[in-house]
C-alpha cells in the first residue's frame, strides 16, 4: 500500500509560493487518514457483531429445536427393565369383549454356572428330588464336566419350584427372568390361538415365538415393541365359544363321531364368532405334530379351516341360488326328478323316490340330487365355475390363522358335464366348513360377498354383489322351509326360527376307489333368525352314528341337525337375539314377497 | 462507577454459578426419582399382568361351569335360553302405595275445620 505523505512536496511548495500556511495541508491529510482508519475499524466491529449474532441465533435455534422436540415426543413407555437385544415382549390376545385369551406371565428359568457351584453332587441330588424327571447321576456328571461352564436346567419354574430350588442354597444355581405365554382358558379356541414357544434364549430374557394359528399369523405384530399395550382384538366371543365347544363335545360323544367342527359367523361382517374343531388340545402344552397315522386325525388339525371335505347336499343351496339368480328357473317351476339319472356309466340317485317331478323349492326341501343336477345342467361348467370362484370356493379361503393359506380345495381335473352335476349336490369338489359358512353368509345377507375374518370389525365391509337381494330373499325362504317341512325337522326350536340345509356325504374311501357306505360326513348349514339372518352356523360331524333307534342312523337330519339346533338354542340368547314367534317369521316372509 | 459495575458483574457470575450448581443437583435428583418410579411402575405392571392372568384363569369358562354345577343347590343357575326373555307388557305396573294414615290425607286438603266449618266433635259422642 502506498501511503500518502503527510507533507507532499509539490502542494507544500505551491502553498509556500502562494504565501499560505503549508501546515494546513498536513492537518488536512491527517484528518483524511484518521477518517479512513475509523471507517476500517467500524466495518471490522460490525462484522464481529454479525458473527456474534449468528452464533447466538444458532445457539437459540438449537435450544429451541431441542425444546420443541422434547415437547412433541410421546412419553416413552416404561419397559420392564429388560435388555434390548432379546425382547420377550408379546402383546395380549383378547376376545371381542376384551376377555383375555392369551397373555404373558413372568416366571423364571433355571440355569447353572458350574464354576460357582460348591457341591455339584448334592445340588444334582436335590434337583432330582424336586424334578422327578431329572436323573441325579447324569445331572451330577454334567455339573462336574470341566468343559461345561453353563447349563440350562429348566425353561420355566413354578413359584413353588423356584422356592424349593432356592432352598437348596447352591450359589451356582441361578434364575433368569422369563415371560411365558399363558392361555388361561385352556383348550378353549385352541385351534384359533395355536400356541407359542421360546425362541432365542438369553440369561435375562427369551423370545416368545408363535408356532401356529393367530399367534403365528400375527407373530410380527404381536412382537412389535411399539404395540405392546394394544392387545390383538379377535372377533371370537369367549362365552359363545365355550357353549359351542360344550354342546359339540357332548354331541360328538353321544353320536360316537371321530371328529366334529362348528363355525359361527356374522353374516354381514364375516366375523367368526366361534370356531371349534374337535378333538382339540391345550395350547399351554401343545402336543408335538403327529409322526404316524392320518394327520387329519391329529388334535392339531383344524377341521374347520384345513379340513376340505366333500360336504354333500349343503352345496345344493349354492346351485339353486345361482339358477334363481341367473333366471334359469323360478322357485315354483317343476323339475323332472325321475331317476335314476344316467350319464354314461354313472347313475345319479335320490335318497328315496320323490315322484316324477318336484318344484325347485321342493328340490331343496326334499334334497333331490336328480333335481339339482338337472337344474345345474342348464347352467353348464363355465357358469358354475364362475359362480363358485366369485364365492371364493375354488381357492383357499383366507383367514387370519397360519394354517389357512396352506389348505386348498380339491377340484376335478377336468370340469366335465358329469362334474357339473355331481358338484351341484356336493360331490367331486371339496369345501371347508369355514368356506361353506362364508358362502352361506353371502347367500342370506342380501347377496354381498363375505370374507371371513378373525379380527373384530367396526363396520360392515362392502363386498361384491354375488347374487341379487331378491334371490337372497328366495333362498332364505327355501332354507326356512327345509327346516319347517323338510329334512331338518329337528332344527325347529321354540323362539328361534332357523333356516338351513342338511348334507350327508359318504366319505371317499382312503384306499382309493369309490365311497364308503358306513362312513358319513354329516353337515348342517344353518342361518338364524331365518327371516332376517344375523348368523350362519356350520356344524360338521365326522362319522356320527345315532344308535337310539332300532337301526343306526347316519344322515345329517339325525346327527348334525340336533347338535346344531342345541347350539343355536343355547347361543342365540347369548348373542343378544330376542326370541321371535314362528308366525312372525312366516309373516315377515309373506311380506317380503 | 466502573468499580461498581465490575463488582455487580462478579456477583452476577457467582450467583449464576451457584444457580447452575443447584440446578445440576436438582436434575440428578429428578432423574434418580424417575428411575425409582420407573422401577415401581414396572413392578406394578408386572403385578397387574399377573392379576389379570389370574383373573382370566379363575374366570375360565370350564371353571365357572364346574362352579355352577357344584353350587346348583344354592344358586340354581341354568343356561340362558329364549324362554328367559320377557315382554314389557307382561311386567305388572307398580301398584300405587296405599296410605293408611288419615292424618296425611287431611293435611293435603288443609284444616278440616276450614273445609266443613267448625264442628263440635263432642256433639256426636254420647
Amino acid at each position: 500500500m502506498i501511503r500518502t505523505p503527510l507533507r507532499p512536496l509539490a502542494p507544500v511548495l505551491k502553498a509556500r509560493a502562494d504565501g499560505q500556511n503549508p501546515d494546513l495541508i498536513e492537518r488536512e491529510n491527517r484528518r483524511l487518514r484518521a477518517e479512513a482508519a475509523r471507517d476500517q475499524a467500524r466495518t471490522r466491529a460490525e462484522g464481529r457483531l454479525v458473527v456474534l449474532a449468528l452464533i447466538f441465533v444458532c445457539a437459540f435455534v438449537v435450544l429451541g429445536a431441542r425444546m420443541g422436540l422434547l415437547a412433541t415426543t410421546e412419553p416413552v413407555a416404561v419397559s420392564r427393565g429388560l435388555p434390548e437385544d432379546i425382547s420377550s415382549a408379546r402383546a395380549d390376545i383378547v376376545d371381542r369383549n376384551g376377555r383375555v385369551l392369551a397373555t404373558n406371565l413372568a416366571t423364571h428359568a433355571l440355569y447353572a454356572e458350574t464354576r460357582r457351584m460348591v457341591d455339584p453332587e448334592g445340588a444334582a441330588r436335590e434337583l432330582a428330588r424336586i424334578f422327578p424327571d431329572i436323573d441325579a447321576a447324569r445331572m451330577a456328571a454334567r455339573f462336574t464336566d470341566p468343559n461345561r461352564r453353563f447349563i440350562w436346567i429348566r425353561t420355566r419354574l413354578s413359584p413353588e419350584q423356584q422356592q424349593q430350588v432356592h432352598d437348596i442354597g447352591e450359589p451356582g444355581l441361578m434364575f433368569g427372568p422369563r415371560e411365558m405365554r399363558v392361555y388361561p382358558n385352556g383348550r378353549m379356541a385352541a385351534h384359533v390361538l395355536g400356541g407359542a414357544r421360546f425362541g432365542q434364549q438369553g440369561v435375562r430374557a427369551a423370545e416368545l415365538i408363535g408356532v401356529a394359528g393367530t399367534e403365528l399369523y400375527f407373530d410380527e405384530d404381536l412382537r412389535d415393541p411399539a404395540r405392546q399395550d394394544q392387545p390383538l382384538e379377535l372377533s371370537l366371543d369367549l362365552t359363545v365359544q365355550a357353549v359351542v365347544t360344550e354342546v359339540l363335545e357332548g354331541g360328538k360323544q353321544m353320536l360316537n363321531a371321530r371328529g366334529a367342527t362348528a363355525v359361527l359367523m356374522d353374516v354381514h361382517t364375516g366375523e367368526v364368532i366361534s370356531l371349534v374343531s374337535l378333538p382339540d388340545f391345550d395350547p399351554n402344552h401343545r402336543p408335538p405334530p403327529p409322526t404316524e397315522g392320518e394327520p387329519a386325525d391329529s388334535p392339531l388339525f383344524n377341521r374347520a379351516v384345513q379340513g376340505y371335505y366333500e360336504l354333500g347336499s349343503v352345496m345344493k343351496t349354492l346351485a339353486v341360488a345361482q339358477a334363481l339368480d341367473e333366471g334359469v328357473v323360478t322357485p315354483d317351476e317343476k323339475i323332472d326328478t325321475r331317476g335314476p339319472l344316467s350319464w354314461g356309466r354313472f347313475r345319479i340317485r335320490d335318497f328315496r323316490d320323490y315322484g316324477p317331478e318336484l318344484s325347485v323349492t321342493d328340490v331343496m326341501v326334499r334334497s333331490s340330487n336328480i333335481g339339482t343336477a338337472r337344474i345345474m345342467q342348464r347352467i353348464g361348467a363355465e357358469g358354475q365355475q364362475d359362480f363358485l370362484r366369485k364365492l371364493g370356493l375354488l381357492d383357499s379361503m383366507p383367514l387370519e390363522v397360519a394354517e389357512a393359506a396352506r389348505a386348498r380345495p380339491l377340484l376335478p381335473d377336468r370340469w366335465s358335464d358329469l362334474s357339473v352335476m355331481t358338484i351341484s349336490y356336493g360331490h367331486g369338489m371339496s369345501t371347508s366348513p369355514l368356506a361353506l359358512a362364508s358362502a352361506y353368509a353371502t347367500m342370506v345377507n342380501g347377496g354381498r360377498r363375505v370374507t371371513p375374518t378373525l379380527l373384530k370389525q367396526h363396520s360392515i365391509p362392502g363386498g361384491e354383489q354375488v347374487i341379487s337381494a331378491r334371490t337372497s330373499e328366495q333362498i332364505r325362504l327355501m332354507l326356512h322351509q327345509v327346516v319347517q317341512e323338510g329334512t331338518a325337522s329337528f332344527a325347529r326350536i321354540p323362539g328361534y326360527p332357523l333356516g338351513g340345509k342338511t348334507g350327508s356325504a359318504d366319505k371317499p374311501n382312503p384306499r382309493g376307489g369309490g365311497y364308503m357306505k358306513e362312513a358319513v360326513l354329516a353337515t348342517f348349514a344353518s342361518v338364524f333368525p331365518s327371516h332376517e339372518p344375523r348368523y350362519a352356523l356350520i356344524v360338521t360331524l365326522d362319522e356320527p352314528v345315532d344308535t337310539t333307534g332300532p337301526e343306526p342312523r347316519r344322515t345329517a337330519g339325525w346327527t348334525a341337525v340336533p347338535v346344531s339346533a342345541e347350539i343355536t338354542r343355547r347361543v342365540a340368547p347369548l348373542l343378544g337375539l330376542r326370541p321371535t314367534r314362528l308366525r312372525d317369521a312366516t309373516a315377515a316372509f309373506a311380506q317380503g314377497h | 462507577m466502573k468499580g461498581l459495575l465490575y463488582l455487580l458483574t462478579a456477583l452476577g457470575v457467582i450467583g449464576l454459578a451457584a444457580w447452575a450448581y443447584r440446578e445440576n443437583h436438582l436434575t440428578q435428583q429428578a432423574m434418580n426419582e424417575r428411575r425409582a418410579l420407573e422401577r415401581e411402575i414396572a413392578e406394578l405392571q408386572l403385578a397387574i399382568s399377573i392379576q389379570r392372568t389370574e383373573w382370566a384363569y379363575l374366570n375360565r369358562p370350564d371353571r365357572l361351569r364346574d362352579l355352577v354345577e357344584v353350587n346348583f343347590e344354592r344358586l340354581r343357575l341354568v343356561p340362558v335360553t329364549g324362554a328367559h326373555f320377557g315382554e314389557i307388557g307382561v311386567i305388572a305396573y307398580p301398584m300405587p302405595e296405599i296410605r293408611t294414615e288419615p292424618g296425611e290425607t287431611i293435611e293435603t286438603f288443609g284444616q278440616i275445620e276450614q273445609l266443613f266449618g267448625t264442628r263440635d266433635v263432642t256433639e256426636d259422642t254420647p
